[in-house]
């Protein structure tokens, strides 16, 4: 079943078996069937990459594989023998490491004993120390094994995660989402490091939504849907298209946009926006210009904790500014004004986290409609008359409204918010925002953790609303999305804003560049002296 | 003039079961468990204790049934919130309320009797060092268990493989359960340590502090003893300072009272709770601190996804 015809397959001179065989590996959870005779083969050497919607079943599928879920029916064969990995130590001894999604790490301990916790348990601290520093200088890893964790990037923690992984020496490593969180160079690194470790003989497993990586990286595919394998291919021989159509099961909805060469009256304005952080380990946000217009998507693109919560904030209201100036929409100055207060004046905010921000998971879909417009003069009618009471059947009816538009499908028409999966809760909170038809609207990471099709959705949603004349700011860490949307891109790096760029005249590599730069000051300096 | 040497020694006599409970607490909270039922199990211990000293005659037998009860009351906190995972909060409370009924009744028949002392520890020469030598050698041994554990607990949770995976699981329980460590099972062996720690403190007293059984002796301890550990941010070291401290100014107050001076009692006994407010206030204040020194997963049951 083999395929593969990539030169820098390395050759294997026995036809031996597999490294890891799944044969029709099935989990259920009650009635629901979130793995279904998966087959699987991994070959030494080989970069692997599994595909899937969310809810495909890939994390299902991988868990049961690292031993942290015990599959319902199957086998799960290694290196020849039928084994059960009945827990994670377990996956460890036979040589299968995994970097996490979400880090498993321990913010309050340091590198070290973070990655002690994973080995057996004889090290001795200071000959772990030397190992992992040895270890991530060889893989261009670079690590202080006596730093806390707390004190870490996001990508540092990635690398206590990879480090932690090869100390095994694992003959599997399986990555989840690796590159999520790492700018399009940090990534680069990464896949050299991989690559490398391919050729040493280590199979890798490479579960990742973003396809045009996959074609870069990957020898071959398994594509999960809804529980089933439903192709098993060679990147190399698809393009990102037809791999979307597999992962789909029908061609997405593609994007429709028009170039918008008219963008009117600025909306929205920051003026030196200047904000500290409220918290010791957030970002203080510097000197922040930036102008969004009527009729246009400007999308700020950075990676992961750059200042993107903390400009949300500020933008929102949520957290005030000192500087009433420093932030107008629609020509009002509103520094000191509070979220409400900015709602007023037609601005709508649509932040990162769904659940526990955006809405309250055991609320109802009304109630929580209520909560972010219970202080909005631009409703034609009232969805509640003060301390008299709340209006049941207008929230009921804006509910209806949202739900056929954007199309969110729940258990019952005004289920709880937190009974909704990912994708549909996203389009409730865009939809709840967007039927006030808002003049400005700021939406951090729209799409994040969302599958094809609603993300296609809410995307053309804010197109649609741009063309009508609203300005909408986009905070993203996905640059395909934002190449989809934006008509213009700024960059923020360590709380500093890049000036803005027309998405048509910048490239990923230019971005890059931009997240990964240092703080501008040297660069003035330079530019300072070049002028002089 | 003052002996300050009386002093001293009532000062540990008073600080002494406050460390015991607190001590147990701390590894309890470390592996991210707050248990409320410290006084409940401090009285179960102080009753058992005496009971079995009483009937004995002997003082070891009853420290090692105060200990027995203490891990029986612990252990039944630990099936309640760890494998139904009851609320933390609440089941402590219930422990409490227990512990102080249950004694109350294995108790009523022991109100009024002659207790059993559990001796001094009395070293020849040593003991009889000027100032320091009661002190120093003659204390009674819990004491000396008391200061034993303290250090003990120290050197485990910071250089012990052991420790490291008790702060692992309080500080993330998903992480450490993903790493392949049974959450359940380090806490139910956290709880039942803080139940034995617990079942002394309660031996203390009424085997060493009032050699008798009188009802609610506990009067409080178990909550100063659960104040303490916050007050400590979670370090032995600090455990041991504020607990002297809190029995220091407790003990200090009453000889005031003796010598005239007018404070009144109540406000003697909040001391320990505001000067706990105020270690909360500054661990707040400090983000990074509270990261690195709060147990994260403090209260929090763990259901592992099967």
């Amino acid at each position: 079943m083999s395929n593969l015809t990539m030169a820098e397959k390395p050759n294997f001179e026995s036809v031996s078996k597999p490294l890891l065989e799944v044969k029709s590996l099935t989990k259920k959870f009650g009635d629901f069937v979130a793995n279904d005779a998966i087959d699987l083969v991994l070959e030494a050497g080989n970069i692997h990459a599994l595909l899937g919607e969310n809810g495909a079943g890939k994390s299902t599928l991988v868990k049961m594989i690292y031993g942290a879920l015990q599959p319902t029916a199957g086998q799960i064969i290694w290196q020849g023998q039928i084994v059960t990995i009945e827990n994670p130590a377990a996956a460890r001894e036979l040589g299968i490491g995994m970097v996490f999604q979400h880090f498993s790490l321990f913010e309050a301990l340091t590198v070290t004993e973070n990655i002690s916790l994973a080995l057996p348990p004889h090290l001795r601290t200071s000959d772990l120390e030397e190992r992992i520093a040895n270890l991530s200088q060889d893989y261009g890893l670079p690590l202080n094994p006596r730093a806390l964790v707390v004190d870490l990037s996001v990508g540092e923690r990635q690398r206590i995660e990879i480090v932690r992984c090869l100390l095994q020496e694992p003959r599997l490593l399986i990555m989840d989402e690796p590159t999520a969180v790492l700018t399009p160079q940090e990534a680069q690194a990464l896949f050299t490091t991989l690559r490398r470790l391919a050729d040493e003989g280590c199979a890798v497993l490479y579960i990742s939504h973003r396809l045009e990586e996959v074609k870069q990286l990957c020898h071959d595919a398994t594509i999960l849907r809804l529980g089933e394998v439903v192709a098993q291919l060679d990147p190399q021989q698809e393009t990102a298209g037809t791999l979307a159509q597999h992962m789909v099961g029908s061609s997405v909805h593609a994007v429709s946009r028009q170039d918008n060469n008219q963008a009117g009256d600025t909306l929205l304005q920051l003026t030196n926006l200047y904000q500290q952080a409220d918290t010791p380990f957030g970002v203080d946000l510097v000197d922040l210009n930036l102008e969004v217009r009527s009729g246009e998507i400007v999308a700020i693109a950075g990676v992961a904790g750059n200042g993107q919560g903390e400009l949300f904030s500020a933008l929102s209201g949520e957290v005030t500014n000192q500087d009433a100036a420093a932030i107008t929409i629609q020509g009002q100055a509103c520094g000191h004004t509070p979220i409400n207060g900015r709602r007023q004046l037609q601005a709508a905010f649509v932040p990162e986290e769904r659940n526990g921000h955006s809405a309250i998971g055991d609320f109802s879909l009304t109630e929580n409609i209520l909560l972010s417009r219970h202080a909005v003069a631009d409703d034609q009618t009232p969805l509640h008359q003060g301390w008299a009471g709340i209006k049941r059947a207008e929230l009921a009816k804006v509910n209806a409204e949202v739900a056929s538009k954007y199309d969110v499908r729940s258990a019952s028409i005004d289920a709880e918010a937190g009974s909704l999966s990912g994708g549909n809760l996203q389009k409730f909170v865009v939809g709840r925002e967007l039927d006030r038809q808002p003049k400005v609207l700021i939406i951090n990471q729209p799409t994040w953790g969302v599958d094809a099709g609603a993300a296609a959705l809410i995307r053309q949603a804010l197109i649609d609303l741009s063309r009508q004349g609203s300005a909408i700011l986009v905070i993203s860490q996905d640059l395909d999305e934002i190449f989809e949307l934006a008509d213009r891109v700024a960059v923020i790096s360590r709380g500093q804003l890049s000036s803005s760029y027309k998405a048509s005249a910048i490239s990923r590599e230019e971005i890059g560049l931009l997240m990964s730069q240092e703080k501008s000051a040297p660069a003035n300096e330079a530019t300072a002296q070049g002028s002089s | 003039m003052i002996d300050y040497e009386a002093i001293m020694l009532t000062i540990i006599t008073a600080s002494t079961p406050l460390l015991l409970a607190a001590i147990g607490e701390l590894v309890v909270e470390r592996s991210g468990v707050l248990n409320l039922g410290l006084e409940g199990m401090m009285v179960m211990g102080a009753v058992a204790g005496f009971a079995m000293a009483q009937v004995t005659g002997s003082a070891w037998l009853g420290v090692l049934m105060a200990m027995f009860a203490g891990v029986a009351m612990s252990l039944l906190f630990a099936f309640l919130t760890q494998t139904l995972v009851t609320n933390q909060v609440a089941t402590g409370l219930s422990i409490t309320l227990l512990g102080l009924g249950l004694s109350g009744l294995i108790g009523s028949g022991f109100v009024g009797m002659p207790g059993v002392k559990l001796e001094s520890v009395s070293i020849p020469v040593l003991s009889d060092l000027p100032y320091v030598g009661t002190l120093v050698f003659g204390q009674d041994p819990l004491v000396y268990i008391s200061i034993i554990l303290v250090i003990g607990v120290s050197y485990m949770l910071k250089r012990t493989r052991m420790g490291l995976i008790i702060r692992a699981v309080g500080q993330n329980h998903n992480s450490a359960h993903a790493l392949g460590y049974s959450v359940i099972k380090v806490r139910y062996a956290c709880i039942a340590f803080g139940g034995m720690t617990s079942g002394l403190a309660g031996a203390y007293l009424s085997l060493v502090y009032t050699p008798q059984w009188i009802e609610n002796m506990t009067a409080g301890r178990g909550w100063i003893a659960l104040a303490l550990v916050v007050f400590s941010t979670w370090l032995p070291g600090r455990l041991a300072a504020g607990a002297y401290l809190f029995g220091g100014v407790w003990i200090l107050g009453l000889y005031a009272q003796g010598m005239g001076v007018p404070i009144p009692s109540q406000l003697l006994s909040s001391l320990p709770y505001v000067a706990t407010i105020i270690a909360l206030i500054l661990i707040s204040t400090n983000r990074r601190l509270s990261v690195i020194n709060t147990p994260a997963s403090l209260g929090q049951g763990f259901v592992p996804d099967r």
